[in-house]
C-alpha cells in the first residue's frame, strides 16, 4: 500500500510544487528563466483581460449551476416513479454525461449554425426568429452553458435521485392523511430533506462549470474576440500558444484559490444547514 | 341504492384521476428523455446523410436513402485506424496502471481511516486538468519523450488514478471487516488479508472503477491535444482536427464523432446501473 500512496503523491504532489516554483519566475519555454518573486501576481492584477474573465467565468458556472440543479430535481422526481422501460430510459438519460465531449461540442457546433442549424429550424416552427447563438457577443456565454446544462443535469439528478431512495415514508403517510397537496409535500417534506444532496450536487458542478474547458474550446474558441474567453480557456492560450509558463502557472494559483474558495463557502453553507435542522 | 351510486361516482374519479397522473408521467418522462435522445439521433442522422442533404435547408430529418460513405471516408481517406489504436493502448493502459496504484490505496485510505490523504485527492479533484498539464509538458520536453504514446499515457493516470482511488473508497468502507479480521487473527499479513479476503469481495466495485476510468480516459481531450504528436493523437483529437483543418463538412466529422463516443455510450447504456453505484462515489469529471 505504502508504494502505491507514493505514487498517488508523486501524480498530486510534485505538479504543485513545480507550479507553484514556477509562478515565482519569468518563464518562457526557450528562454531561460528568471525568478522574480510575486511579479507575475503584480501582472495579473493589472491584466484587464485576465481580469474581465473572472466575471465571464462566474456567469457562465451560475448559469451551468442553477439550471442543472432545478431541472435535475424535476427529472430525479421523475425517474423516483415507476414506469416501463425506466432502467434503459434512465441509461439513455445519463448518457450525455459520459458521451466524448469534444463529439458533442461537435455536433452543437453543426446545430447552432445560424443559417441552417437545426435548432433555428425547430425554434421557426413556434415562431422564434433565428438565433446568432456563438456568433454574437450576448448570447455566446449562455449558449456554452446551454450544452453544459444538456450534459452535466443528469449527474445532478443521480445525487437527488439517491437522496430520494433513502427518505423515510412515514411524513408522506402521515402528510396524505392530513390531506396535503403534491407542491405541499414536496415543499415541506422532501425539499428539505433532499437538501443536502442538492448541496453535494451544487458543490460538484460548481467545480466542474468553473473548470469547463472542452465544450468552450471546441465550440467558440473563446470567441467572439474575447467574448467566451473563460479563465480556463486564457490559461490554456497562455501555457500552450503562448508558452508563458512563468505567467500561466500564477493563474493556475490564482484559479484554484478562487475555486477552493466557492467550495469552502459551499462546505460551510452545506454544514450551517444541517445545524438548523 | 344511494351509497352504491356515491361508491361508483368515487370510483371513477379516482380511476379518472388516475389516469391523468399516469398520463402526466408518461409526458413528463418524455419531456426529460428527449433532449438527449434528439441530440443523438440528429447526431446518426447527420453521419447517414450525404453532404447536399446535410446542408439543406429546412433540415433533412430522416436520411433517404441512407448513407455509410461518410463512415468509409473517415477511414479509408483518414488514418482513423491508427487513432482508434492509440485511444484502446491509451485508455486501456492507463486503466490498468490505476488498478494496479488505485485498489490498494483505496483500501489502505478505507481501512486506515486516513483523514488527510482523503483531503489531499479532494484536492485532486478541484485542481484544473491545466495545471497538471504545465509541468507534464515540461517534465516530457526535459525527458525527451514529449508527443509520445508512453507521455501521453502518463498524463492520463492524473484523471484514472483518482477516479479509481474514490470509487475504491467509498466501495471498501461499505464492507464488511470481520472476514479480514478473521483472515488477520488466522495469521494472514494486512498484504495477505487484501490480497486474498477483500479483493475478491471487491470484484464488482474494481469494475465499475475500471469503466468509470477508461471512460474517462478515453473521452479525453484536453491533454492529447497539448501532448500528442501527429501519430500519437487519441480518436478526441483527430475528431477535432477534422473539424479544423479540412473544410467543415458534417457528414463526415458527425460519423467520426458518433465512432469515438461509442464505447462510451453503450457502456453507460447496457451497465447504467453498476455505473450510476460507482458515480455516487466518485463525482465524475476531470
Amino acid at each position: 500500500m505504502i508504494p502505491a500512496i507514493a505514487v498517488i503523491f508523486a501524480v498530486i504532489i510534485f505538479p504543485w510544487v513545480f507550479t507553484v516554483w514556477m509562478s515565482l519566475n519569468d518563464w518562457r519555454i526557450g528562454m531561460s528563466s528568471e525568478f522574480i518573486g510575486l511579479g507575475n501576481f503584480q501582472m495579473l492584477a493589472t491584466n484587464n483581460r485576465f481580469l474581465s474573465t473572472i466575471p465571464r467565468t462566474l456567469y457562465f458556472t451560475f448559469l451551468s449551476v442553477l439550471l442543472p440543479v432545478v431541472l435535475g430535481v424535476f427529472a430525479a422526481e421523475v425517474f423516483h416513479q415507476k414506469f416501463p422501460l425506466r432502467g434503459l430510459l434512465r441509461g439513455i438519460y445519463i448518457a450525455p454525461m459520459m458521451a466524448t465531449p469534444v463529439a458533442i461540442a461537435l455536433v452543437f457546433t453543426m446545430m447552432f449554425h445560424p443559417q441552417i442549424g437545426v435548432l433555428n429550424y425547430l425554434l421557426s416552427l413556434v415562431g422564434i426568429p433565428k438565433q446568432l447563438w456563438v456568433y454574437s457577443a450576448d448570447t455566446v456565454i449562455p449558449t456554452l452553458a446551454f450544452v453544459e446544462v444538456w450534459q452535466w443535469t443528469p449527474l445532478v439528478m443521480l445525487i437527488v435521485l439517491g437522496g430520494l431512495a433513502s427518505l423515510p415514508t412515514e411524513p408522506y403517510e402521515s402528510a396524505v392523511i392530513d390531506g396535503a397537496s403534491q407542491w405541499d409535500m414536496f415543499r415541506y417534506i422532501t425539499f428539505p430533506l433532499i437538501l443536502p444532496f442538492l448541496m453535494i450536487a451544487v458543490i460538484l458542478r460548481t467545480i466542474d462549470a468553473l473548470k469547463s474547458f472542452d465544450i468552450i474550446y471546441v465550440i467558440s474558441q473563446g470567441g467572439p474576440g474575447t467574448a467566451s474567453e473563460t479563465i480556463n480557456l486564457y490559461l490554456y492560450l497562455q501555457a500552450f500558444s503562448f508558452f508563458q509558463i512563468g505567467h500561466a502557472s500564477a493563474v493556475v494559483i490564482v484559479f484554484f484559490v478562487l475555486i477552493l474558495a466557492l467550495a469552502m463557502i459551499l462546505l460551510v453553507a452545506r454544514e450551517r444547514l444541517r445545524w438548523n435542522r | 341504492m344511494e351509497s352504491v351510486a356515491q361508491v361508483s361516482q368515487f370510483d371513477l374519479n379516482y380511476r379518472l384521476k388516475k389516469l391523468l397522473g399516469r398520463i402526466g408521467l408518461f409526458f413528463a418522462v418524455f419531456v426529460v428523455v428527449s433532449p438527449a435522445i434528439f441530440v443523438f439521433l440528429w447526431m446518426l442522422s447527420l453521419s447517414l446523410k450525404n453532404e447536399i442533404d446535410n446542408i439543406a435547408y429546412p433540415p433533412v430529418f430522416i436520411p433517404s436513402p441512407p448513407t455509410f460513405d461518410n463512415y468509409f471516408k473517415i477511414f479509408r481517406e483518414s488514418n482513423y485506424v491508427l487513432y482508434a489504436y492509440n485511444s484502446v493502448i491509451v485508455s486501456g493502459a492507463a486503466t490498468l496502471i490505476a488498478l494496479v496504484v488505485g485498489v490498494p490505496a483505496g483500501y489502505g485510505i478505507a481501512k486506515g481511516k486516513a483523514q488527510g490523504l482523503g483531503m489531499l485527492i479532494m484536492i485532486a479533484r478541484i485542481t484544473p486538468g491545466l495545471s497538471y498539464l504545465i509541468p507534464l509538458f515540461t517534465l516530457f520536453r526535459f525527458l525527451g519523450i514529449s508527443g509520445s504514446l508512453l507521455a501521453v499515457t502518463i498524463s492520463h493516470l492524473v484523471l484514472t488514478i483518482p477516479m479509481v482511488v474514490w470509487v475504491m473508497i467509498s466501495f471498501f468502507e461499505d464492507m464488511h471487516p470481520e472476514l479480514e479480521e478473521a483472515a488477520l487473527t488466522d495469521g494472514c499479513n494486512v498484504w495477505q488479508a487484501f490480497y486474498r479476503v477483500a479483493m475478491p469481495i471487491a470484484r464488482p466495485g474494481i469494475a465499475v472503477a475500471a469503466i468509470l476510468a477508461f471512460i474517462q480516459s478515453w473521452n479525453n481531450f484536453l491533454f492529447g491535444v497539448v501532448l500528442a504528436g501527429r501519430e500519437t493523437r487519441t480518436l478526441p483529437i483527430a475528431v477535432f482536427n477534422a473539424m479544423t483543418f479540412e473544410q467543415l463538412s458534417w457528414g463526415p466529422v458527425a460519423a467520426a464523432a458518433l465512432v469515438v463516443t461509442l464505447p462510451s455510450l453503450l457502456l453507460t447504456i447496457f451497465v447504467q446501473r453498476d455505473i450510476v453505484t460507482g458515480l455516487a462515489a466518485g463525482g465524475v469529471k476531470g
